[in-house]
């Protein structure tokens, strides 16, 4: 077995048990005791500011009162109603920038309701019981084609399916679930959750999923457009920006979102390779992400090197503070120039930067990091954008996901809009569905 | 410091916390701990006649209304008197009054509405040292079935009578406890003076039902699928015993009646509040049986420390204190004015106040576009609703508006003087001002 301090990339890094406990749940499931503390702490706020900043707007005041009162199934359909992917969000959310940032509790005494931990209590009740809580409406004679299987087009199929539509899911990849199944850190969706999740939910009947099936490879809207009565676009963002700078084609230089992928689809944690020395380039959940999980499988050292300060990281101050507490070291304002072969490994040698007329530019001053690996997360990009009108690198789109081609409807990280997080998009395909269905029966537009 | 010894009836005890009648005071062995903790006094649990002991159910006695984090807010019970033989309990009541001699030990008794019951059993119990006797007319359950407890306490001439023989029989002061299962307790409380009680204490417990188990039907504590009513106490019954000691002191029949405060005492707070509603001292039961006995020792440094704080150097000082504020509802000042008012620096922006106010009162709270909550004066007619609902404490208060000022609500002009219903015009029975 190799340790953290064996040099290069290497496998073994941790024993087992090591790992096991490092990738189990970030946040443990609420006892019932703790349940009913928790929930007690809810004021039942009137017009309550976290349903405000909900983007699936879910009744958090009467789901929490419903848990308080021992029926978290009653509590699970309130959840639901609005948003069919509550267990995960329950885990995703970044729930203190949402409703736990907005909880009065947070204002007066700097401890907010544990609204997410709840939730994930209600939604975890209802599914281990196997109920899905849901029924399709008559049939509407309609079908639709939505193409990509993550949570803009599980929402936009469920809801669509329960109004009696019925739904063909097509998904590049072999697994439904998006970024779900492949990206995400393994510590907030353990116990194969995503998968179990999509399982119950076409529960409810008459979606079908076609894996392997890539739109602009095996599909195209033309073709959906003539098969079907309407298309939701929920395709991601399937492309990865490159670093841009010398040295970035050498072997220790990865996508991040690769990496992630590969760990959440592994059955044997052990046996992943991670560099003793890790430097993830980015500032997003990406790059927290990818960086703790290397941290997690044994890598000595791991930095994140953003180009701005800590106060522009779009990953929250929350998810900075765990990156941290792993070890994980943020070095903020250099930005990547170039890669460097040194011996079995590489340097990255970084510029700092400083913000001069509103512009970033490097001070000239440099720091040179040694690394096994490096990992780009510095965003993602359209794969295809099947002949649309785009709005800067996405699918523009108004009202509730309309696209310039009429009967194509676009929701999630590859529309304009939104802040590409999990939550967002189940939003939009759920109210993408909700267009899509009273445009095809004929309802006013 | 404040000196918390009390003298009730003449029995002297190191303070005015006694342990009611009940579980915790069944054995020499709990009251030798209780004595040890701190408890100023006990009520001895219930004795029965001389022969063969009541039984209890071999199920569960209690059943519990919990608030948040499973505090214990109400307190059911189906347990009896003492299923002890009597001679045991009486060897042991001797012991502990020899060797506690400055405690407070009272012997609770229930026995059938004859003379000769009580001429049997009380020599005997005076034979025991004990400082005095407390009669139970108030247990609601399984006794007052067979012709005792609240059977007893529901009519007033048994009171009478039967306190009569205690006093005609028992050397030492005779204690009435008075049940709550009744319409108006003045008239029990006034019959028991009339059979020359020294004291009354009260409340015993509340006729209750706390749970229904839906799935069993059976209320709770169920005994092998079928419940009864038990007795309620803890906290939650606090208001409805102070009410009653306060009916009874402020009556004349009875007013001067020392009284024994008991219902939900559960902190010094508690208790005192009992005794500026005129009692000379309190009893505890729920409290320990939640806490254990320790609980007294807050109660002590608790009561002591306020008694400080005010300049109370005795009990006496502020027994009583709260009697002459007591009235009835028509002497309220219909002249006083006051409004609530928000302070927006400690509000949260819940929005409690604001939907308490416009579901269920006056609509006398506007909610701005970004959450500020404020009062409408001219609809405010201070309620207190969203003081009470608030969760912040002190945040919302009601302010009394000054003579002189005009109630946007009525137009009038604030005054000072005092007015109630007796003269109001709008009472059709109303007599003139003098």
């Amino acid at each position: 077995m190799t340790s953290p301090m064996t040099p290069g990339i290497a496998a073994d890094r941790l024993s087992d048990e090591a790992l096991a406990q490092n990738f189990a749940d970030l946040h443990e499931p609420l006892e019932p005791h703790e349940v009913r503390v928790a929930a007690d702490r809810c004021y039942f706020c009137h017009d309550a500011p976290c349903v405000t900043v909900c983007p699936t707007d879910i009744d958090i005041p009467l789901f929490i009162r419903q848990i308080s009162t021992g029926t978290s199934e009653a509590a699970a359909k309130t959840i639901f109603d609005m948003n069919i992917l509550g267990g995960m969000c329950a885990r995703v959310c970044p729930t203190e920038e949402l409703c736990e940032q907005a909880c009065v509790r947070e204002a007066s005494e700097g401890k907010p309701v544990e609204i997410g931990r709840l939730q994930r209590h209600a939604t975890d009740t209802l599914m281990a019981q196997n109920i899905h809580p849901f029924s399709r409406a008559a049939s509407t004679g309609k079908t639709v084609a939505v193409v990509g299987a993550g949570p803009a087009g599980l929402s936009c199929a469920h809801r669509l399916a329960m109004q009696g539509t019925d739904v063909t899911i097509y998904d590049a990849r072999p697994k439904a679930g998006g970024l779900n199944e492949y990206g995400i850190a393994a510590y907030k969706s353990t116990n194969d959750f995503a998968a179990k999740e999509v399982d119950w939910l076409l529960s409810i009947g008459g979606i079908t999923i076609e894996n392997n099936k890539a739109l602009g490879e095996d599909l195209t809207l033309d073709g959906l457009s003539a098969d079907f009565d309407a298309v939701f676009l929920s395709i991601g963002l399937g492309g990865v920006n490159a670093l841009g700078i010398a040295g970035d084609d050498d072997d220790s230089v990865s996508d991040a979102v690769v990496f992630i992928e590969t760990l959440r689809q592994s059955s044997d944690l052990a046996s992943l390779p991670i560099g003793r020395n890790v430097v993830v380039i980015g500032g997003g959940m990406t790059a927290v992400d990818a960086a703790v999980q290397s941290k997690l499988l044994g890598a000595e050292q791991v930095t994140i090197a953003y180009r701005r300060g800590r106060e522009a990281m779009s990953a929250s101050r929350y998810e900075q503070d765990l990156a941290a507490s792993q070890g994980v070291k943020l070095l903020f304002n250099v930005q990547p120039k170039k890669v460097e072969a040194e011996g079995t490994s590489v340097v990255l040698e970084v510029e700092y930067t400083a913000t001069k007329d509103g512009k970033l530019r490097g001070t000239g001053e440099t720091l040179r990091i040694a690394a096994d690996q490096v990992f780009a997360a510095i965003g993602q990009t359209l794969a295809t954008d099947g002949g649309l009108t785009l709005e800067g690198r996405k699918i523009a789109v108004t009202g509730a996901g309309r696209t310039s081609r009429e009967g194509v409807w676009a929701g999630g990280d590859c529309a304009s809009g939104g802040d590409d997080l999990t939550v967002t998009a189940v939003a939009e395909g759920r109210d993408a569905a909700m267009d899509i269905h009273v445009t095809l029966m004929g309802g006013a537009n | 410091m404040a000196d918390l010894t009390t003298d009730f009836l003449g029995i002297k005890s190191p303070n005015p916390f006694w342990l009611a009648s009940a579980p915790p005071t069944d054995k020499e062995y709990n009251v030798r701990r209780a004595f040890e903790a701190g408890w100023g006094g006990v009520v001895w649990k219930t004795l029965g006649s001389e022969g063969p002991p009541v039984v209890n159910v071999n199920g569960p006695r209690y059943g519990v209304i919990h608030g948040a984090d499973r505090r214990v807010l109400g307190l059911n019970n189906i347990e009896l008197i003492t299923d002890r033989p009597l001679e045991v309990n009486l060897e042991e009541i001797s012991r502990v009054k020899r060797d506690y001699p400055n405690h407070a030990v009272i012997v609770s008794i229930m026995v059938p509405c004859e003379e000769q019951a009580w001429k049997d059993i009380l020599p005997k119990v005076e034979a025991t040292g004990a400082d005095g006797i407390e009669l139970n007319f108030g247990c609601p359950h399984g006794m007052s079935e067979r012709g005792m407890g609240a059977a007893v306490g529901q009519v007033p001439e048994y009171i009478e009578m039967v306190t009569r023989w205690c006093k005609q029989y028992y050397s030492k002061p005779v204690i009435v406890k008075l049940t709550p299962n009744i319409t108006d307790v003045r008239s029990p409380a006034a019959a028991a003076k009339r059979g020359g009680a020294d004291a009354v204490s009260l409340i015993n417990t509340i006729n209750s039902i706390v749970s229904v188990d839906l799935d069993s039907m059976s209320p709770e504590p169920s005994i092998n699928g079928k419940g009864t009513h038990g007795g309620y106490c803890g906290p939650a019954v606090k208001p409805i015993a102070m009410s009653m000691v306060s009916e009874i002191a402020r009556a004349p029949a009875t007013a001067g009646l020392p009284i024994s405060g008991i219902g939900g005492v559960t902190t010094w707070r508690d208790a005192a509040e009992f005794i500026t509603l005129g009692c000379g001292n309190v009893q505890v039961c729920t409290a320990a049986m939640t806490y254990g006995f320790k609980v007294v020792q807050e109660m002590i440094s608790g009561l002591s420390q306020w008694m400080d704080e005010k300049g109370h150097t005795s009990i006496q000082d502020f027994m009583g204190a709260a009697i002459p504020n007591t009235t009835d509802w028509q002497y309220l000042d219909l002249n006083y004015v006051a409004k609530a008012e928000i302070n927006q620096d400690d509000c949260i922006s819940c929005g409690r106040c604001f939907a308490a106010c416009e579901d269920t009162s006056h609509q006398a709270i506007a909610m701005s576009a970004d959450r500020k909550f404020s009062v409408i004066d001219a609809e405010c007619v201070a309620c207190n609703l969203c003081v009470e609902v608030c969760p912040v404490e002190n945040c919302i208060t009601m302010v009394e508006q000054p003579a002189g000022s005009v109630d946007p609500r009525t137009g009038e002009t604030v005054v000072d003087d005092y007015a109630n219903w007796t003269t109001h015009p709008n009472n059709p029975g109303a007599v003139a001002a003098e």
